[in-house]
């Protein structure tokens, strides 16, 4: 099952090493991880999205990120009411036959092009991971040269109005 | 105003090195001895140390230095204190960084590291410790300003010695020895990322009494958080106030008495019948401070399969992590247990169970064939454990001889048990003695070794001649690698692969060499006597067991297999011995 967890770290050297090495040690799957700044100077926050088997390893995760000094909060979000967004950048092969093609298919995604050359384009896109999944597969029979993805950050919405499933991971 | 007075008084500070900090640091924190080996990076600190007063140990390797801080803190309670110098120096630490953190062993660990300028150029006798180590720490620093370093070393004291004990590093760049800043020692700790829960849930506490008001079959099962919580007398009184048997791990020995009546004795691969019978049968299994090791549970797919799990940890993760856990208690372990005391639950009603016990107990206790022509190397524990009355300290490598130092010394008081458990590290029982000896100045300290892991850092014998400490080394003396040769026997068709070292030396002579006197005996009678001639003698005392060589220790969970399923329970299987 994918979770995505949050957590708020102090911006100390080395801080990411531990928390990558400890999903090493542990045996999880990072699926993707994205690090910045926060309001706060000094606290950085970090979104993993990771793959596990269960509910107990995801509880496992949480419990050992919080054993880390650095790690001032942790966070299980994927059942919250939340917002996750990505960034992706997208290569596409183009001809001049095409190109007007990739323009009208890109823009209920609210993509935009932000490079274009000769024989390719780039297409930024932002949104759902599902989102960017959707645009890549529709880009492909294009011929896609590259792409660079982010990863997803989240975090929690304001108002929690479905907070129903959510587990706090701690047990007190 | 008052605070623009501290203010100056701060500016007043004079100013001293990285060097002489680290010194004043560890005055403050009113460290006894510091166990260290110096190299170019840590000479600043060396000369600091020379007339600082404090007490150094010089081991003769690094290992030997780490393993004696983790055998001091074993037994006094206090962190140990390490210093060795960069890359090489900090290398050698590696292994007891790593059984310190297994076995949540509180240690503070300074390495030096070259100059800040040159880090990342692979300098002479660099190495990234700070990588190397992180995953084998509970915390660790790099000192990169020099007004940080009274902070780190503060709270290095502080992580190091609470919540769950654990060993901290902190490397120390050369030129951080050198270069001047104001010392301040009295700052607070700050850690919002670090707050272990130490009072247990009230909820929780009373979904357990509940629990064991209801028990038809309960067992207590008490590992090392007992004795890390200074627990031992509230484990006593609670489990004679409930009437709950109780079972050790390896660990845990000495946190409960092992004459008491409701001792079970210690669970696992080469615990008790009884101990793993009562945890494959129970139906309320109370555990406090331990952590559910493989080596404790056998085949998890058996484990304790009819029973509520109440887990009692000060380590949160711990929880649920092997086994699903009804009751969880994030909790010091003496907190919990003076709760649960508090709460004088409902007594629950045993009498089958512990008839039950019992009669496991008389039919299966540990048990071997006395054989007077050689030294039995459980006759051999028993012996010691009879002539110090049970009150030594004593430390074990690993191996068989560690098995039955566990099966065969019955251990009635805490902190007198200083073994390697969750890491398994050969080279870890001579020099733990010691620092389990400068913890203990009046103890009777023993180290029982096999005749292999004792040559992996025999070289300690030097430092105990130096300081005349009065450790008994007892080899025992199978000639072999005996746990590796015990495997081979039965699970790899008595192909003894690399595991049979029939050219061992003269351990007399060589203890001799290191001017420590040494006998050697080959009966039970000659073990007898040179046992009572090293005891009385105040002085170290090397002895040489050749013990009977193709000894198997008994009983066993094999790998893969369930508590239930233990083989050898019975002294007459021949088939077994
Ligand atoms: C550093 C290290 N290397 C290898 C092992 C694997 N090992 C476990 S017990 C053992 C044999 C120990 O032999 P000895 O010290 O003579 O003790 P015995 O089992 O004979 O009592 C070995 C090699 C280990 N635990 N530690
Ligand atoms: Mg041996």
């Amino acid at each position: 099952m994918r979770r995505i967890i949050t957590m708020t770290v102090n911006n100390r050297p080395g801080v990411l090493n531990r928390i990558t090495g400890l999903f090493t040690k542990r045996h999880y799957n990072i699926e993707s991880i994205t690090v910045g700044h926060t309001e706060i100077e000094g606290i950085s926050r970090m979104t993993f999205v990771v793959n596990v088997e269960d509910e107990r390893i995801a509880e496992q995760i949480t419990k050992q990120l919080n054993k880390q000094i650095d790690v001032l909060k942790v966070n299980d979000i994927t059942d919250q009411a939340i917002v996750a967004r990505e960034l992706a950048l997208i290569k596409v092969a183009v001809n001049s036959t095409v190109r007007q093609e990739i323009y009208t298919l890109i823009e209920p995604f609210r993509a935009s092009v932000v490079d274009v050359s000769r024989d390719s384009l780039v297409v930024q896109v932002t949104g759902e991971p599902e989102k960017i999944e959707a645009l890549i597969d529709l880009l492909k029979p294009y011929g896609i040269k590259e792409v660079a993805r982010t990863g997803t950050t989240a975090f929690t919405r304001g108002a929690q109005k479905n907070a129903v499933s959510y587990k706090t991971p701690f047990i007190i | 105003m008052a605070k623009m007075k501290v203010e100056e008084q701060r500016k007043q500070r004079t100013k001293m090195s990285g060097a002489l900090m680290l010194i004043e640091a560890l005055k403050a924190e009113k460290v006894e001895v510091i166990f260290g080996y110096p190299g170019g990076a840590v000479l600043p600190i060396y000369d600091k140390l020379y007339d600082s007063g404090l007490f150094h140990v010089l081991t003769r390797h690094e290992q030997g230095a780490i393993h004696a801080a983790e055998g001091y803190a074993r037994i006094s309670g206090k962190p140990g204190v390490v210093i060795a110098t960069s890359g090489p120096g900090a290398t050698n630490i590696v292994t007891g960084l790593t059984d310190a953190m297994m076995d949540s062993i509180p240690l503070v660990v300074f390495t030096g590291q070259v100059a800040s300028n040159v880090i990342g150029s692979d300098a002479f006798q660099e190495a990234d410790v700070l990588g190397i180590t992180m995953p084998i720490t509970k915390h660790s620093y790099q000192v990169r300003d020099i007004q940080e370093l009274p902070r780190i070393i503060k709270e290095a004291f502080h992580i190091a010695t609470t919540g769950r004990p654990g060993p901290v590093l902190i490397d120390i760049p050369k030129d951080m020895t050198t270069v001047e800043g104001e010392f301040d020692y009295e700052q607070d700790v700050h850690l919002p990322g670090y707050q272990p829960t130490v009072h247990p849930n009230h909820l929780q506490i009373r979904k357990l009494v509940e629990a064991v008001s209801q028990a038809k079959k309960p067992v207590i099962l008490a590992g090392a958080g007992v004795l890390h919580a200074n627990a031992s007398n509230e484990l006593r009184q609670y489990a004679e106030q409930q009437n709950i048997p109780v079972i050790h791990t390896l660990l845990g020995l000495g946190g409960f008495p092992a004459n008491h009546p409701l001792f079970l004795g210690m669970a696992g691969m080469h615990g008790t019948y009884t101990a793993n019978m009562a945890l494959y049968e129970c139906d309320l299994l109370i555990n406090i401070g331990a952590r559910f090791d493989d080596r404790v549970t056998g085949n998890l797919k058996y484990f304790a399969p009819n029973a509520t799990v109440a887990h009692i940890d000060i380590d949160p993760a711990e929880i649920g992590k092997n086994v699903p856990t009804k009751i969880p208690i994030v909790s010091d372990a003496k907190e919990a247990l003076k709760e649960l005391i508090h709460q004088d639950g409902k007594r629950p009603d045993i009498t089958e169970w512990l008839a039950q016990l019992a009669e496991w107990k008389t039919n299966y206790p540990l048990a071997y064939k006395n054989d007077a022509q050689t030294v039995k190397p459980q006759k051999l524990i028993e012996m010691i454990y009879e002539l110090t009355n049970g009150d030594a300290v004593v430390t074990t490598d690993v191996g068989q001889h560690q098995m039955w130092t566990a099966q065969y010394y019955k251990f009635n008081q805490p902190n007198r048990w200083v073994t390697s458990g969750g890491l398994g590290t050969m080279g870890f029982g001579l020099p733990a003695a010691i620092g389990a000896q400068l913890a203990d100045k009046h103890a009777t300290v023993v180290s029982i070794v096999g005749d292999a892991g004792f040559q992996m850092t025999l070289q300690e014998l030097s430092v105990i001649q130096e300081l005349n400490l009065p450790i008994k080394v007892v080899i025992v003396n199978n000639q072999s690698l005996g746990m590796v040769r015990q495997w081979q026997e039965i699970f790899y068709d008595k192909r003894y692969s690399h595991s049979l070292v029939p050219n061992q030396p003269d351990f007399v002579k060589l203890a001799e060499a290191y001017r420590i006197k040494a006998f050697r005996a080959k009966t039970e009678e000659e073990a007898k006597e040179v046992l009572k001639q090293a005891f009385s003698l105040s002085e170290p005392v090397l002895l040489d067991f050749h013990v009977k060589a193709d000894e198997n220790v008994y009983p066993m969970v094999a790998p893969g297999k369930g508590l239930h399923e233990m083989v050898g329970v019975k002294p007459c299987d021949e088939s077994l011995q």
